[in-house]
């Protein structure tokens, strides 16, 4: 049997981020609606928020453990399987990813210590602070971490010297042109998934009546903070992250909105069926000259299709994945608009607790925003190939050399079977953790 | 002192902080394996409970320092022992979960699986540590070109598994010291035997180890004696293991912690001093070593990250510093315990 150790390297690349992009992101929207609910806790009172500071803060220690123990793996990850894009890239890509250590991890861990251990221990004051500190660690590792990826779409700041891209200018390399849009995005997209995680754990509190007084509390911060995050996941940082695309990363652009011919009064697709090699989108139904719109700000503006770049010797990325990923999150992220609205219309009529079939939705929909989140990395990832670093150095050209297929193939054996563990592992407890629900979790501290 | 020097220093700061904090947890777990009931296991995981995560964020501050500044030591070594990096993160995994998930489940049974899970997933780093550093001493088939591939039973040469005995030892003997701070009477007794134990087994296997070394990687002496810091970090040494059995018997505990870490401290001092300026030396031809001039970031980043690390890195000693504080004392085990 032949193994390649290219295919297989990224084959576990994509399972190991995969499956650590689950938990930040619940991570990062928890932590932001903790500090809320701890503030008026501690500022109010309030004993519900108490309670739910300690209900959903196990639930936040529990998501960061894992979290962690899979995120261990990518710190090492560059230099095991991809040795020769650690070599070609590390005078600009390590930087970010030590800054993550030192600025962010160091904070978000030494604080969830004292958040989760600390109660009763230090001042309400300063127990707040712990909540904040990790939201905000965690907040600023996406940062960093999208600093790095971002650098790998649209690099900046940098010389190819000694058969290597070598740091010209720090900071044009931190703000390449594409991390403020993609930070931003990324960002909303991890509330989204918190608040959805929230609202679903407090709709099944409200429906089977335990805790249900928490639960409302819950619900009701968590469906507005989620129609707020919903909608500028929309406008302004999707929409600004697809113009910044359309600038900066042409063939990706094609690909996602699947514009075969490049036209001027593009259209925009609103459905399609896309097909591989050669890219087609057939049954193509779309308006006319709002792509052109959508992108450049202009009707009249001419938008590269996917063969005209190719001519020009730029190749296509995968074009069915990126297509199908980009149309399916655009579409999760319109529910994630609507079912959200519809919760906080609910809400003024006071029927929002009695509409048992939403609150049932509200639980099922859970993992939805998890998928999105999943699905525009795919894009991001998918739609840059086939360069690891987009149009400096191959995806093909990057990876261990030293290191042979049936040592990766059984990495991937262990990285599956553990994360099947980990995966069944968290469902399992998180829904114990629920089912037990935030009424035996005295409101007084116990000293 | 040029960026390549204080790079090299700062890595190895950087690894000892590790070795110092995340050791004693590492430690801990090794010794949980021996407690006698379910309220010193307890016990065990949460003396770490509120600073372990903390603690492992050095080692990834270490690993992206590496990678920043030294691209191609982390490409090279950590693609050249592929599976042994592989081993030390499953086993990170598994540690990392065990606490978080043994508490959720009241059953004997699901509690045994990750007590076995935290103490092994503690063991196998605290060797793999151990074994890593003595291949990194007797030198890595580096070639010419900067290429390396061991088979990962070369890894497990005598010299190097002498290396992670002696490595396994010194994280019991510190998270003993450590875990006889945070206990009180029949268990922090028997975490002085253990420290006082542990300490015998790593004189004994420090001393084999220079010995060995000396036979092993002649190279490694050649021009430490003239070195000022070679000296500064071998008295430091001394002072401290003949510190610890003093301590430990008068029943200083925290001092024996601190005489324990200051042995750590020492003896990665040593190490490095005895590699610079190299940072893996090759085997095969010494000329072929990845050293701080050959294998580092250009001027600017070391610069920048210099910058980072010095903002960075007071301010993380300081919260971190106020955390042990406000966690300092015995362990009591209450609802928010593991």
């Amino acid at each position: 049997m032949n193994l390649d150790p290219l295919f297989l390297s990224r084959l576990q690349f994509a399972l190991t981020i995969g499956f650590h992009f689950l938990f930040p992101p619940l991570t990062i929207g928890l932590a932001w609606l903790l500090v809320f609910i701890e503030w008026r806790g501690w500022r109010h009172g309030d004993e519900d928020c108490i309670r739910a500071g300690k209900f959903f803060g196990k639930i936040l220690g529990l998501t960061f453990a894992v979290g962690v123990a899979t995120g261990i793996v990518m710190e090492f990850q560059f230099g095991t399987n991809w040795a020769e894009y650690s070599k070609y890239v590390g005078d600009i890509f390590g930087a970010p990813l030590a800054a993550e250590a030192i600025f962010a991890f160091f904070l978000e861990s030494a604080f969830l210590g004292l958040y989760l251990f600390g109660r009763g221990k230090v001042s309400k004051g300063m127990h707040w602070f712990s909540s904040l500190m990790v939201a905000f660690g965690s907040m600023l590792s996406a940062f960093w971490i999208i600093v790095a990826n971002s650098w790998q779409q649209t690099p900046a700041g940098y010389e190819i010297r000694n058969g290597r891209a070598e740091l010209t200018d720090f900071w044009a390399a931190v703000f390449n042109p594409s991390t403020a849009d993609r930070f931003l995005h990324t960002f909303v997209g991890c509330l989204i998934a918190g608040a959805f995680l929230m609202a679903g754990v407090s709709a099944y509190l409200v429906l089977k009546n335990r805790g249900a007084q928490v639960g409302r509390k819950t619900l009701k911060m968590s469906l507005i903070f989620g129609l707020i995050v919903s909608v500028l996941a929309l406008f302004p940082t999707g929409d600004h992250h697809a113009k910044q695309v359309a600038r900066t990363q042409p063939e990706k652009f094609a690909a996602i909105e699947g514009l075969v011919h490049g036209q001027t009064r593009a259209p925009l697709a609103i459905f399609g069926i896309p097909s591989g090699e050669p890219p087609r989108l057939s049954l193509k139904v779309g308006i006319p000259a709002v792509l052109s719109w959508m992108a450049f700000g202009d009707a009249d503006a001419y938008v590269p299709g996917i063969e005209d770049l190719r001519e020009a010797g730029h190749p296509t990325p995968p074009f069915v994945i990126t297509f199908v990923s980009f149309h399916t999150m655009v579409g999760l992220g319109t529910f994630f608009i609507v079912s959200t609205a519809l919760g906080v219309f609910l809400l003024p009529r006071n029927k929002l607790y009695e509409t048992r079939w939403y609150l049932k939705l509200l639980l099922w929909v859970i993992p939805l925003p998890l998928i999105a989140c999943q699905l525009g990395w795919i894009v991001a990832e998918v739609g840059r190939q086939p360069w690891v670093v987009y149009r400096l150095l191959k995806t093909e050209d990057a990876h261990s050399t030293n290191v042979t297929g049936g040592e990766v193939l059984f990495s991937i054996i262990m990285f599956g079977l553990i994360y099947l563990m980990l995966g069944v592992l968290y469902v399992f407890i998180l829904v114990r953790n629920v089912k037990h629900g935030p009424e035996l979790l005295p409101a007084k501290e116990a000293r | 002192m040029d960026l390549n020097i204080a790079w090299f220093a700062l890595i190895w700061v950087l690894f000892a902080g590790y070795a110092i904090l995340d050791g004693f947890d590492l430690g801990v777990g090794v010794l949980h394996l021996f407690a006698r009931d379910n309220r010193e296991r307890r016990i065990h995981m949460n003396a770490i409970g509120p600073v372990w995560d903390g603690n492992e964020v050095w080692l990834l501050t270490a690993g992206g320092a590496l990678f920043a500044a030294f691209p191609p030591v982390y490409a090279t070594v950590f693609s050249g022992l592929y599976l042994a990096l592989m081993l030390v993160l499953f086993a990170l995994i598994f540690r990392a979960v065990s606490m978080e998930f043994r508490g959720q489940v009241d059953r004997p049974g699901w509690r045994r699986v990750w007590d076995w899970s935290f103490g092994l997933g503690s063991l196998v780093p605290a060797i793999i540590f151990g074994v890593a550093v003595g291949n990194i001493l007797r030198g890595l088939p580096i070639e010419a070109d900067g290429t390396l591939n061991v088979p990962f039973l070369a890894l497990l040469n005598p010299y190097a598994l002498l290396i992670g005995i002696l490595s396994l030892v010194m994280f019991v003997m510190h998270g003993a010291a450590y875990l006889a701070v945070k206990t009180e009477g029949d268990l922090q007794q028997r975490m002085a035997r253990w420290t006082i134990g542990a300490w015998m087994a790593f004189v004994v296997l420090y001393l084999a180890a220079t010995l060995a070394t000396f036979f092993v990687s002649p190279f490694l002496f050649e021009s430490v004696l003239s070195n000022v810091l070679f000296w500064i970090f071998f008295l430091l040494l001394l002072a401290s293991i003949v510190y610890i059995p003093i301590a430990n018997r008068a029943g200083k505990f925290l001092r024996t912690f601190l005489a324990s870490s200051a042995t750590i401290a020492a003896m990665i001092g040593l190490t490095a001093t005895s590699l610079f300026p190299r940072m893996v030396p090759s085997s095969l031809d010494l000329a072929s070593s990845l050293t701080i001039y050959n294998a580092s970031s250009t001027p600017r980043t070391l610069t920048v990250m210099l910058v980072i690390a010095l903002i960075g890195m007071p301010l993380v000693i300081v919260y971190t510093a106020y955390i042990y504080r406000t966690f300092a004392g015995k362990v009591v085990i209450t609802e928010e315990s593991y």
